[in-house]
């Protein structure tokens, strides 16, 4: 045998090897995909459970009576709010927000509007309602009891953010780039777990909020009861801990970034159906 | 004063089922708060059903069970439009009572 042949033999034989790592592969990815969509179905079938029995009704059931109670120093009801609908009008206002309101003359998301009319309606101090912004164990703070209440009159309605209002397209705009800003000691943004389809954090499926297809996930389940801790938490808290978690300063209550994120991710979703508050692992 | 519950009872194949979700603390007695203390046991201990005067379901709970409990069950006899209440009572003696209609 010449020195050739040999050569054309090793040739073939890392061919032949390489066929069968690419079939061994192949095997080994389709067994992975068949775990992953099982540990998928079995956390779909874990949620079906656990939303039968969503404490996030009990919160809705206290946002009604707190909603149409009279109280703060103006000693009003919160019924004379208009949420984008006239005033009043709570069902469908959900998910037709962030929107803009001429009265402010800005667009706002559900919890700015709603702190906005318990500082402009009831009297309450905007200060006051910031210094503890996010429930814990001692303390559920009133907007988020309202949100939860409000998000519960849009159950099964399609998300319809407007993009009408040249300020609605504008902050649309800002969203984009907040989304897709990398900073901070770990050099992230939104985008980075948040901007490619099929990525995951331990177990959790992350949802793409640049498709249309997946950006409804970002609202789906929120405001959310927590099995955590059991406490109730709206969107803002989210956004806020995606913030902490890239260690970006995090954002004041109900800021003007949080409604750019907002009137982004809820313009691509526009179209899906909204479920009404949820539970959370 | 405690929170409302939520009471849903269906009726089908001569049965009820009902699913109530109740609003309560539901402490251990063993957590401790930030400054170290023991935060003070809280739970419901009793529960009790009843439909037509008559008790269909009695249940003594201990503080193993969840923040807002959810309980469901079945009894058998009743009937749609009619009532069927369900009652707490908690360690500090603290009771709540709700009813819902039959659907």
């Amino acid at each position: 045998m010449n020195r050739r042949s040999i050569k054309l033999e090793v040739v073939v034989a890392l061919a032949g090897l390489a066929v069968a790592c690419a079939a061994h592969a192949q095997r080994k990815e389709a067994a992975a995909s068949a775990t992953k969509d099982a540990v998928t179905a079995d956390f779909e079938k874990f949620r079906a459970v656990m939303e039968e029995a969503s404490p996030a009704e009990l919160f809705e059931a206290r946002g009604e009576e707190l909603w149409q109670a009279k109280r703060g120093p103006k000693n009003a009801s919160l019924e004379q709010c208009d949420l984008g609908l006239g005033p009043g009008v709570l069902k469908g206002a959900y998910v037709r927000m962030p929107r803009y309101f001429a009265d402010a003359d800005q667009v706002m998301d559900a919890e700015r509007r709603i702190v906005h009319c318990m500082v402009t309606l009831q009297g309450f101090k905007a200060q006051d309602l910031a210094k503890q912004p996010f429930s814990n164990e001692s303390r559920t703070p009133d907007p988020v009891v309202l949100v939860t209440y409000v998000a519960g009159q849009s159950r099964g309605m399609k998300i319809a953010v407007p993009q009408k209002h040249p300020k609605e397209r504008e902050i649309f705009g800002i969203g984009r780039e907040i989304y897709n800003f990398r900073a901070g000691p770990w050099d992230f943004s939104c985008a980075s777990c948040h901007g490619e389809d099929g990525k995951r954090i331990r177990t959790q499926e992350l949802p793409n909020f640049s498709s249309k297809e997946q950006a409804i996930r970002a609202f789906q389940g929120w405001p959310g009861y927590r099995m955590t801790g059991g406490l109730m938490h709206t969107l803002q808290w989210r956004l806020n801990d995606c913030f902490r978690q890239q260690r970006f300063p995090e954002p004041g209550y109900v800021s003007e970034t949080l409604t750019a994120l907002l009137t982004y991710v809820g313009a691509n979703a526009n179209g899906h159906v909204y479920k009404g508050p949820g539970i959370k692992r | 004063m405690a929170d409302p519950m939520r009471i849903r009872a269906v009726a089908r194949d001569g049965s009820v089922n009902v699913k109530v979700l109740m609003s309560h603390e539901m402490e251990t007695g063993q957590r401790k708060d930030a400054s170290g203390k023991l935060v003070p046991a809280h739970f419901i201990q009793s529960v009790s059903a009843t439909y037509q005067g008559k008790t269909v379901l009695q249940a003594q709970w201990g503080p193993a069970v969840s923040k807002n409990p959810f309980l469901e069950f079945n009894f058998r006899g009743g009937q749609k439009g009619d009532k069927i209440a369900v009652t707490w009572e908690d360690n500090k003696g603290e009771k709540r009572t709700d009813e819902s209609t039959i659907n």
